[in-house]
Parts: C-alpha cells; structure tokens; sequence
C-alpha cells in the first residue's frame, strides 16, 4: 500500500444501507485517509425483487404495473417505455391524441422526478428549504396523475395501445394552470440556490465526469449533458411525437455537479414548454389503437429506449410467439450512471460523496429491480 | 479574498486612455460590490426573501385528518367494492371469471354455481387478497358488467393477515374506518 496524505491507515467506512442520503438501501464501502476518499465501492441488490423474471410468467398487459416500481419516481416514463416497445413488437402506433397525451404526462414526470430530486440534493448539501418547495409543486403534478389515472406515484397511466383512461373533464386547465406558474416557482428555486454561496463552493468543481469518461461508463442523461455533450433521445431518436415539438436540449461544460444542477433545472423549463405545445395542439380522436384483447406478439426482439429523467432507459422484449414474454430485460439508467461513482468521488471529501450520490440521481428500486 | 481585485490593477500599458480609467474603475467597483456582498452575505439574504415570503399566514395550511378526510380523486383505485343493483339488490356479478384472469397476481378467486333452471353461472363466493393487491386496476377494466370497482376508500389498515382477505360480504359493504369526529 502506498504511503498516505497522513501517514494514517487506510480506513474502510460502511456508508449505507441505511444511511439518510444513499437515497435508499445502497451501500457505498469507503476507502478513506483521513476524509480523502482513495477509492469507493458500491454494494447493491437490497431492492431486488426480480421483476425482470416476474415478467416472464405475466402477459404483456399483466407486466405493465410493475415497470412503475423499477423508478417510482418517474413511473410514467418507465410505463411509456414498455408500451412502446410492446407496441412496436406487436406493429401498431398509438393513435395521435393518446401520443400527445402521453408527451403531455411524462413531461409532467419528468418535472416532478426533477423536483424530488432537487429537493433532495439540497436537503443532503444541508439547504433543508428547497425540499419543501419542491414538494409542493411536485403534489400538484401528483395531484394530475391521481385525477386522471387515480393513483399518484405507481400510476399505470398508459396502456399497450394507447391510454385506458379519456382526459377528464378539467384536465387542460389544471395543466395549464400549473405551466402558468411553474416557471415563477423555478425562478424561486434558483434564487435559493444559483448563486447562494454554500450552494457553490460545495457543488463546484465536484465529482468531475467529462464527457470522454461518461460515453466509457455509458453514462446518459443530465450528467451526460452536463460534460457538454448534446444528446437526448427526444431530439436523436424521437419517439411518441416528440420531433413536432420544439425544445433545447440543455448542456453544461464543466460536468461538475453545479453544471448537473443547471442542466436538471433548465431541462424542468424546456418541459414546460413542450406541455404547452402540446396541449395547444392536442389532437381529438380515440385514445386507443386496435390490440387484440389476447397479445401474442409475433416470435421477434425488440429494444426501444426513451429519454426517461435519468437518462436512457430502454426495454429489451423478446417474443417467442406466446402470450407471455420470453425476456424482458430493462436498462436502468441509474444502474449505468452510478458505476461513474467511483470515479467520481477518487480524491473528493466524505462530505463531497454525499453530493455526488446526490447528482447522479438515482433510484434504487431501478438500480437492483 | 485577494484574488479579484489585484487582477483589476493589472495595466500593461503606462498610457492610460479615458476610456481605461473608466473600466479600470468600474471593476474596481464591481470587485469592491463583490466583497461587499460577501461580506455582508448578500447573496444569502436573497434566498432568505424567498423563505421569508412563504412564511405568510395565508399561505400555511395543516391538514386536519383523520378529522377531516381529504378528497381523493374521483377516479382513485382504492378499496375494491362489488356492486349490487341499485333497484333489486342483487349483485351485478356475472361470475363471467374475467377479472381473476386479468389480475396479475392472482389473488381473485370466484366462485359460481349454474343455476339449473335459467342455465346461468351465479355468483356464490368471492374472495380478493387485498395484501397482495398493488391497485393496479386491471381487474376493474376487465370486467364487462361494471360490477367490480377500486372505490375511494383508502383505510384499509388490519390487524391481521386475514383481515386483508375479503370475503364477498365485505367487499359489498366496504371497509367501515373508525370515524374520529371533533
């Protein structure tokens, strides 16, 4: 072993399950000198429930409530990015007023998983106000999902085809209404934190990922972003409409933790914007496309990946002609990103590890399934 | 604390044009303004102003459960409930065994016999495993008849294991919470 910063010995630190800011039950096994971390490692699998092979004794209908538990926090998401690989298994399209819909939702999660997160992080960095903020514009977006799919966190908001549900009555206002005054409250949020002092010296310049280090560790999303790097699947490879909407897609230079920080609350702006584009030309018409009311997709795989908030998660469905899933087999982008943990903390203070868990934005129920 | 300012006092040239002196002391100014704000914590009170307009009286409010129960969507999947015809009483239930094939869990048991004369299945028992049930609302879609629905009742609390089976009886009745009024 090589000769230390203080002579001391090496010393292994348990950090997790149960610690407060491991959002949830990851265990992070510290190598330290003193509070120079030399070396991390992750210890996961506390959540596994094996959805993967839960699948393959549910019909595709069947499985679709359990992709919402893998990123609770962003469970539309993970239900558009099952629907839609079933769907293209089965060769059918979402009818345009269900695509929009769609768009509309997830963007809605896509603010909402930001907003727990940047309530979080800042809770962790110990800036204790902004959860409570963000909580309460988070409960608004929950409060949409429960009126029109009757659940607020494990939705099962869409189904293969299409929606289950038509818009209810009020549904375009409540949207609209929150769009109207989202972007004050952001403006608030950023008051709070963009150039507090605290906030600064404790996020820049940690936990450096540059984008050369990221495409390695097949890093996506905002920490993707962050290291300059323009790429979203909404603009790349655009699915369930996204290509008539018009957006930015948000990036950073120093792919510090800072710049992951502005790229998570710029991207919660851009979504606003695409809701109000799509509320605005909100086509009318079924919701449901023709399915059989049995699946039984054609022997073949597909894989179909969507720009979830954490990044890239994709679904790998293979078919073999029966009514239920031969393999499904999900990307989680949490379970991707946190093995850049490691390189993220070398050389950082036990107190910076906690901000880099922070910034990677992780689920853990995604990262075991 | 140094940095800024001695970067303004760099001046490479001995000829100081108006235009020079100008920015030379704005940014002496600007770095001064700078240390002021550190010092005085300036940039804290401003996140400060956010907290402090949130502390409003009209804006603080505590919900009052259980006293008052809050209102669930109209379309919230809690508590599953058989429905019985309105006029009759007699259970919309066609046995028909769809939900239970629906239910990915496969906690719906239906029990039927076939009525000899009229040559149709009636309902005798029905069990649902509310301790398994995740209110997914796949059992509620399935059926043809209306007759099964996720209510908005959402005590569902239980001291035993059990209890979280409900029979049919209780699944026409519903769960009766303690009401705790003031």
């Amino acid at each position: 072993m090589s000769a230390t910063f203080l002579d001391t010995n090496e010393l292994e630190l348990n950090m997790g399950p149960q610690h407060p800011s491991t959002h949830g039950v990851l265990r992070v096994i510290l190598k330290l000198d003193g509070e120079k971390v030399l070396g991390t490692e992750c210890v996961i699998g506390h959540l596994h429930r094996g959805v993967e092979k839960i699948a393959e004794a549910r019909t595709y209908q069947q499985f679709a409530p359990y992709v919402d538990r893998m990123d609770y926090i962003s469970a539309v998401s993970n239900g558009l990015g099952y629907c839609l690989a079933v769907e293209k298994l089965l060769n059918v399209t979402a009818t345009p007023r269900a695509r929009a819909v769609r768009v509309i939702l997830t963007e809605l999660n896509r603010i909402a998983s930001h907003l727990f997160w940047l309530g979080t992080h800042a809770l962790d960095i110990g800036a204790t106000t902004p959860l409570f903020y963000c909580l309460r514009e988070r409960e608004e977006v929950l409060k949409i999902f429960e009126n029109y799919c009757g659940a607020r966190l494990t939705t099962h908001a869409f189904r293969i085809g299409g929606l289950q549900y038509e818009l209810y009555a009020g549904f375009e206002d409540q949207v609209r209404a929150f769009c109207g005054s989202f972007p004050g409250r952001v403006d608030e949020y950023e008051e709070l934190l963009t150039h507090n002092r605290i906030w600064t010296s404790r996020l820049r310049g940690v936990g450096i990922l540059n984008a050369e280090e990221c495409k390695r560790f097949g890093v996506t999303g905002p920490v993707l972003r962050a290291a300059g790097v323009a790429w979203d699947l909404r603009k790349a490879q655009p699915y369930s409409g996204y290509e008539q909407y018009e957006f930015h897609v948000p990036t950073g230079e120093a792919g510090d933790t800072y710049d992951r920080y502005l790229v998570r609350v710029r991207e919660m702006r851009e979504s606003v914007r695409i809701i109000e584009q799509a509320l605005a030309m909100l086509p009318s018409g079924p919701v449901m496309a023709k399915v059989p009311k049995v699946i039984k997709p054609a022997p073949g795989e597909v894989y179909v990946s969507i720009e979830a908030p954490k990044g890239e998660l994709g679904y790998y469905v293979v078919s073999d002609g029966g009514k239920n899933p031969y393999r499904v087999r999900v990307r989680p982008p949490s379970f991707l990103n946190l093995q850049a943990l490691d390189t993220m903390c070398r050389g950082a203070l036990v107190a910076d590890v906690v901000a880099i868990i922070g910034t990677i934005d992780m689920v853990m129920g995604e990262v075991d399934r | 604390m140094m940095g800024p300012l001695r970067s303004t006092r760099k001046t490479d040239s001995p000829r100081l044009s108006l235009s020079r002196v100008f920015l030379g002391v704005w940014s002496r100014a600007g770095a001064a303004f700078a240390l002021l704000k550190k010092f005085l914590l300036l940039d804290l009170l401003e996140g400060l102003r956010v907290t402090f307009k949130a502390q409003h009286p009209s804006k603080i409010y505590t919900e009052q459960y259980p006293a008052e129960r809050p209102a669930v969507a109209e379309r919230y999947r809690g508590a599953p409930r058989l429905n019985n015809h309105p006029e009759t009483n007699q259970t919309l239930c066609i046995a028909c065994d769809l939900c239970a094939i629906a239910c990915p869990e496969n906690l719906i048991v239906v029990g039927s016999v076939r009525n000899p004369a009229t040559r149709r299945k009636e309902l005798t028992t029905f069990t649902y495993d509310l301790s398994r049930c995740m209110f997914c609302g796949l059992c509620e879609d399935a059926c043809p008849v209306d007759a099964l629905e996720l209510t908005q009742d959402f005590e569902l609390a239980s001291y035993t294991r059990e209890g979280l089976i409900w029979d049919r009886q209780m699944l026409e009745e519903g769960p009766r919470p303690v009401r705790y009024s003031s």
